[in-house]
């Protein structure tokens, strides 16, 4: 694979997350919350966005050191 | 004070979901080397990304603001379109016709019924398709500004150039590669944009049997069985026992059979996704790795829906300013829908409309609370500005905005950010397909076939890049047209149905009987084309005008419960006339193609596929059989 997707996405939802938890953090107990029924939705699901976020960015991570490894190994180059 | 406001922070989301969706073009921008690269992403595509692609190209506007209003109108029963529609259409294009679509290396749909058939299909089809895509994404865009502009009081310009602006920056630098991981990427923004959607909102109405209990009350209210909103078959043994007017045949054979076949199995905007797969076992695999999350979409866009027309507006969220009249909006004597009809108010038309604004998102928060149903506010007409009447007098309800609703109801600013990315990737994932789609079909089908033939490979990437300009600029303009000329829309989708719909036929006979030949299939689908017409023009739809809804011909055959049984009832029509006279006309002409030119397009002369190598579970047919079988628990569970 040229780029892999799971890169850009598990980045962009790791930050998403972080935003939306730390703002949960701040505004906790405000009057913000009455639409969503008195939960702060933004830290929990900030904080599901984030450990999302993070699995993929592990997978990325993960397939680009079996790309590695399979050059080192000497099986010529990963497959397209 | 307006009671829906964007924070600073859902600008920063928005922003940055806009940074990330311009850089994966930035980075892909050196891989675009060949016109293959551009259009086909290099045949390098990954199932599993493949398959998330294939289905979010689809998942566009009509998919997230349609479904959730199909919803509210007609309850549970609108998962047919997944469970009775897609799901087995997906498994179908997967194991049957993919083999003929990658194995044959056609770059396109119509590019495949010209190896299969001859030059005149293959132009017909090429044409029709490049004008419906322009067309379709020209459509996305207007509705997307007229959403954002009614519940966020954006410009329609600054919308419009915005998303044009960034669908084009996009797959301009990265082409099908860039739209399909940009499509992956917004799969992910809508289910996690959506889940928390539903979870506040099934919390809010009671849970899943709350919901259910509620459901009962609207169905007993207008009048059907108290599960007429809530089961998903029981009401159809007739079509005037269920809110969609159709009956269990109509439903399996016109939208089951004919419209869903017809669309997965033959439109290039999905298949496109399908044919860029790495090997012919990933191509094969895409629709069916789509079509596992395809089956719990309902859970996500149908349920909003539902939900909507079961809680109401609680006061707190109540603008804050003076008490809004909203009542210049109202026709004397008009009562909401679910009430008792009342006698036809005649609505008075103001003769200063034009100049009169319509209703500001606090307005139609009020008009939603005192004369809505649940969340959802009574239609307001576009050029009287006034709500609009059903036929027996009640206010009529604008169902298409159930889940924008939804969405300004239950997510606070920060989480509203989340749902409004959501909201504009599926808009904009629409676009990119129509876009990716339309300037493969014109650069391959139509240019390098008719107009400049033998051309550099260097000159078609070109084309490929210009069509992409020019594409989206006459989406544009359409965008502006469908502001002035409503019907003008309304008209082009009917005549792209009547195309659309026999078309199932042709690919069914061109794939799996080599006698088809191309005078059968083109005068076949032209005669479907207009069997389509004909009856449409023949029949209406229970209280609907003549004119761009049917009865245009002058005497009416027959009038069915609702429009959507007059949809089905169409194809199902433009899809037998084309079967049969394609037959016909093929058994009357000279085969132009021998056995060994068919080699590899048709199924008879092709042989089977081995998967060698591939394990039992990454089988397509092992996959099909597991998916199959969870769409017949899904029904059987939700009867």
């Amino acid at each position: 694979m040229k780029l892999d997707v799971r890169f850009p996405i598990g980045l962009m939802f790791a930050i998403f997350g972080l935003i939306l938890a730390v703002y949960g953090l701040a505004t906790g107990g405000s009057e913000l919350y009455d639409r969503s029924l008195g939960i702060n939705i933004n830290l929990v699901w900030g904080l599901v966005l984030l450990v999302f976020g993070a699995f993929m960015l592990f997978l990325a991570w993960r397939g680009a050191q079996g790309a590695c490894a399979d050059k080192k190994a000497g099986d010529g180059p990963p497959k397209a | 004070m307006h009671s829906v406001q964007l924070g600073g922070i859902d600008y920063a989301i928005l922003i940055l979901y806009f940074g990330f969706v311009i850089g994966i073009g930035w980075a892909l921008k050196r891989f675009m080397k060949s016109s293959e690269d551009f259009f086909l992403s290099g045949r390098s595509i990954p199932a599993w990304v493949a398959g998330l692609a294939f289905l979010s190209a689809n998942l566009g506007a009509q998919e997230v603001i349609g479904m959730g209003a199909c919803g509210a109108k007609y309850g549970i029963m609108t998962c047919h379109f997944y469970w009775v529609g897609a799901i087995p259409a997906m498994v179908f294009v997967g194991i049957f016709m993919m083999p003929f679509y990658y194995g044959s290396r056609a770059r396109s749909v119509p590019e495949y019924l010209k190896l299969r058939f001859d030059e005149k299909t293959r132009g017909f089809n090429a044409i029709s398709f490049a004008v419906m895509t322009v067309f379709s994404s020209g459509i996305s865009m207007y509705a997307l500004a007229k959403l954002l502009n009614l519940l966020f009081g954006w410009d329609f310009d600054v919308s419009i150039v915005i998303s044009a602006a960034i669908v084009l920056a996009y797959i301009l630098l990265g082409g099908l590669t860039s739209a399909i991981y940009n499509e992956v990427l917004q799969f992910f923004l809508i289910v996690l944009g959506f889940i928390p959607l539903v979870f506040l909102g099934l919390k809010d109405a009671g849970g899943w049997s709350g919901m259910q209990a509620k459901l009962t009350a609207v169905a007993t209210g207008k009048g059907f069985a108290p599960g007429a909103w809530g089961e998903s078959w029981q009401n159809m043994s007739s079509a005037a026992a269920n809110p969609m007017g159709v009956e269990w045949f109509g439903m399996v054979m016109g939208l089951g059979f004919v419209l869903s076949f017809g669309y997965w199995c033959t439109d290039f905007l999905v298949v496109q996704r399908a044919m860029a797969a790495n090997s012919m076992s990933a191509a094969r695999r895409t629709p069916l790795i789509a079509s596992i999350p395809k089956m719990f979409f309902p859970f996500l866009v149908i349920v909003p829906g539902m939900i909507a027309i079961t809680v109401t507006w609680p006061t707190d969220l109540m603008p804050k300013a003076d008490p809004i009249s909203v009542s210049r909006f109202l026709p004397a004597n008009s009562k909401p829908e679910a009430a008792n009809p009342s006698p036809p108010g005649n609505p008075a038309i103001p003769t200063d409309a034009k100049a009169k604004p319509g209703p500001s998102v606090d307005e139609l928060l009020v008009l939603a609370r005192q004369n809505g149903h649940g969340l959802i506010p009574p239609k307001i007409d576009g050029k009287t500005k006034m709500a609009k009447l059903t036929k027996d007098g009640k206010l009529e309800m604008d169902y298409d905005l159930a889940v924008p609703m939804m969405l300004v109801r239950y997510l606070p600013t920060g989480l509203l950010g989340l749902g409004l990315c959501a909201l504009m990737a599926s808009f904009m994932s629409g676009m990119a397909g129509n876009v990716t789609a339309f300037n493969t079909v014109w650069t391959y089908d139509i240019y390098q076939s008719y107009l400049r033939p033998g051309k550099s490979d260097d000159h078609y990437l070109w084309m490929g890049r210009a069509a992409t300009v020019f594409g989206i600029g006459i989406s544009v303009v359409c965008a502006y047209a469908a502001t002035r000329f409503n019907n003008i829309m309304d008209m082009l989708q009917l005549v792209f149905a009547f195309v659309n719909a026999p078309l199932f036929a042709t690919f069914m006979l061109g794939m799996f009987w080599r006698r088809a030949t191309g005078h059968g299939s083109f005068f076949g689908l032209l005669l479907g084309t207009g069997a389509a017409a004909l009856h449409h023009g023949l029949t209406l739809s229970k209280g609907a005008e003549i004119g761009l809804k049917g009865g245009w011909l002058g005497s009416l055959v027959h009038t069915y419960p609702s429009e959507m049984a007059q949809n089905f009832w169409t194809a199902i029509w433009a899809w037998t006339t084309c079967f049969v006279m394609t037959i016909l006309i093929s058994l009357a002409t000279r085969r132009s193609k021998t056995d060994d030119d068919l080699r590899g397009l048709v199924y008879s002369l092709t042989p089977r596929i081995k998967e060698q190598g591939v394990p039992w579970y990454k089988q397509p047919a092992t996959l099909g059989v597991i998916v199959l079988a969870l769409a017949v628990a899904l029904n059987i569970i939700f009867w």
